[in-house]
């Protein structure tokens, strides 16, 4: 497997705030990435630095094996990051031309390439003339003129419509399907949850958790219980049961977390011995954001 | 060196307002030519500038150049316009996401700098030569291509003048504020020759002592690469004369002002690189 970009013990500080802290991950080629963390956590930060406009503090990263320099490199990735930024008096067309010529390489991609992101109609509008889910569009066909080994997208969906999120959620899934390596930092789990095959969770700097979407979500799942009388008594059983983590309310349910595979039938039974009767079990496995809450409350 | 020039000439060619201020510009500098047409004629009295010998090889050269460099400062007005909206528009942003290298991106501007110096140079080259052609009273070859330093000074000049605008764009990104700073900076430099002329008000020779100290600094080396043509025009010499007072003063491009105005250049492109190199965008 090809390591596309590494980052190790990567650091960024603004004066006090330590934006980017220690962060080291390996993208490899064929899978698709996402960075999930809370505003604020470095996510934009960490791509700003990979992608050569902010300076890292320490730590270093390279691209492609260190096989060409960092410029070079940034010749065969594609990236949008945040708002799209283009000329506003040039057409779409002008555009992406311009890119071209950055990236030096042919303009005959670019029709290609705005059919792809269904802006081929418009290719002779000016970009201030654009909405925001064009503009969007426009910066997703841009990052792909080059035929990007790696797609870096930093909250691609970030301020568009029901529509245009579904738009764009699909022009990233056929570009998936196609092969490409794809970063995506997003703060919308269930974004990530529908796209990615792997996360990186951070926050405050920190990276929490990286490894398998699914993995992440198979925990051994969570209870909900429920008593009409006796919660005191409930909680106290609950808390020294071996198979329980922690407990927690929520509008007199109390939310189990479990370290072991033990069935509903077995704490209903463990619970009734002891004398509680229960009013309501279910026996779950926690979303991506109960885990994603989890993951950023105990850090 | 294409490819950014390319770059740089795409970016031109769509941005309207660019386009319009160097419009201007160009058409102003034409109107260099109109002043072969200014002519009086109070009854006795004739005036016709065109035949006061302003159009007089080589003094031709020296005169158009110093008025054509007065116009530059339309050019700065897009120079500092085309870098500051890089920060606005977020682009600059984008271009270096794109693959465009910090250093690449300063000498693409920089390419741009000195490509709008040739061209005006070239333009006031062409016009003055034609105008000469034909108002001027001596047409030979020799005496026609004499004195061109002064197109080279002319080159140096804008060079060096559209480089303080790179920089202050790229310091302060927007381009009111940089038009600003830099008029800000001119004031400096003025306060500063005022509070020379006062430092050194008891010595014997003022003048110099403070010209020796001011020619270091950019805006004034940038003047003194063409000095004022007016006093050298033959029929102002002949006044000055009559009320007694003798013009004696060079009016030569000296290698000295252009080392200074070079200097200068490299260290506000070189400046403006460990700017941009230090910044996070």
């Amino acid at each position: 497997m090809e390591t596309l970009l590494s980052l190790n013990k990567l650091n960024k500080k603004y004066g006090q705030i330590h934006a980017v802290n220690n962060l080291s991950f390996d993208i490899v080629k064929g899978n698709i990435y996402g960075i999930l963390g809370p505003n604020g956590s470095g996510k934009s930060t960490t791509l700003g630095i990979i992608l050569n406009v902010i300076n890292k503090t320490s730590g270093d990263y390279t691209w492609f094996n260190n096989s060409i320099s960092p410029i070079e490199a940034l010749k065969k990735v594609g990236a949008i990051i945040e708002r799209p930024n283009f000329y506003p008096d040039m057409t779409a067309t002008q555009n992406l031309a311009l890119i071209c010529k950055i990236k030096g390489v042919a303009k005959s991609k670019i029709n290609e390439k705005l059919k792809i992101v269904n802006l081929f109609e418009r290719k002779d509008s000016n970009f201030s003339t654009f909405s925001l889910g064009m503009k969007q569009r426009l910066a997703i066909a841009s990052a792909l003129l080059n035929d990007p080994e790696i797609l870096i997208l930093d909250e691609p969906t970030n301020g568009l419509d029901p529509q245009g999120i579904h738009e764009i959620r699909q022009i990233i899934k056929t570009i998936a399907t196609n092969g490409t390596t794809i970063l995506l930092a997003s703060h919308l789990l269930d974004e990530v949850e529908k796209i990615c095959s792997h996360v990186i969770v951070i926050r405050n700097g920190k990276k929490l958790y990286s490894g398998l979407v699914n993995e992440m979500t198979a925990s051994k799942g969570i209870l909900e219980l429920k008593v009409d009388t006796n919660q005191q008594k409930l909680l106290e059983l609950l808390e020294t049961h071996t198979a329980i983590d922690k407990v927690s309310t929520n509008n007199n349910t109390y939310v189990a977390t479990l370290n072991k595979d033990v069935s509903a039938a077995e704490i209903n039974q463990y619970l009734f011995n002891k004398g509680v009767i229960l009013s309501q079990l279910i026996k779950r496995k926690p979303s991506l954001e109960q885990q994603f809450l989890d993951l950023t409350n105990n850090n | 060196m294409l490819r950014l020039l390319s770059i740089e000439f795409h970016k031109f060619k769509y941005s309207k307002a660019s386009k319009v201020l160097s419009f201007i510009y160009f058409v102003l500098l034409s109107a260099i030519a109109l002043f072969s047409i200014i002519k009086f004629n109070i009854g006795p009295i004739k005036f016709h500038l065109a035949e006061m010998g302003i159009f007089n090889f080589p003094y031709i050269w020296h005169f158009n150049t110093y008025i054509a460099a007065i116009l530059k400062f339309f050019l700065l007005l897009v120079i500092v316009s085309m870098i500051s909206n890089e920060y606005s528009y977020k682009t600059l942003k984008q271009n270096l996401i794109d693959g465009l290298s910090k250093k690449e991106f300063i000498l693409s501007k920089f390419y741009m700098v000195v490509a709008f110096a040739l061209i005006s140079t070239l333009f006031v080259f062409f016009t003055s030569l034609i105008l000469g052609i034909l108002y001027s009273d001596y047409n030979e070859f020799t005496i026609i291509f004499s004195d061109l330093e002064y197109l080279l000074a002319f080159f140096i000049k804008l060079v060096g003048f559209f480089s303080l605008g790179l920089f202050f764009g790229i310091l302060v990104k927007r381009s009111a504020f940089a038009i600003g700073a830099i008029l800000v900076w001119l004031l400096a430099e003025n306060i500063f020759k005022g509070y020379l002329y006062w430092a050194f008000r008891n010595n014997n020779n003022t003048d110099e002592t403070v010209n020796t100290i001011m020619q270091f600094l950019p805006l004034e080396a940038l003047s003194n690469l063409i000095k004022e043509p007016f006093s050298k025009l033959n029929a102002i010499k002949t006044a000055a004369h009559q009320i007694g007072e003798t013009i004696t003063k060079s009016y030569d491009v000296e290698i000295t002002t252009i080392a200074i105005v070079l200097t200068w250049t490299f260290i506000f492109i070189y400046s403006s690189y460990i700017l941009l190199k230090k910044r996070d965008l």
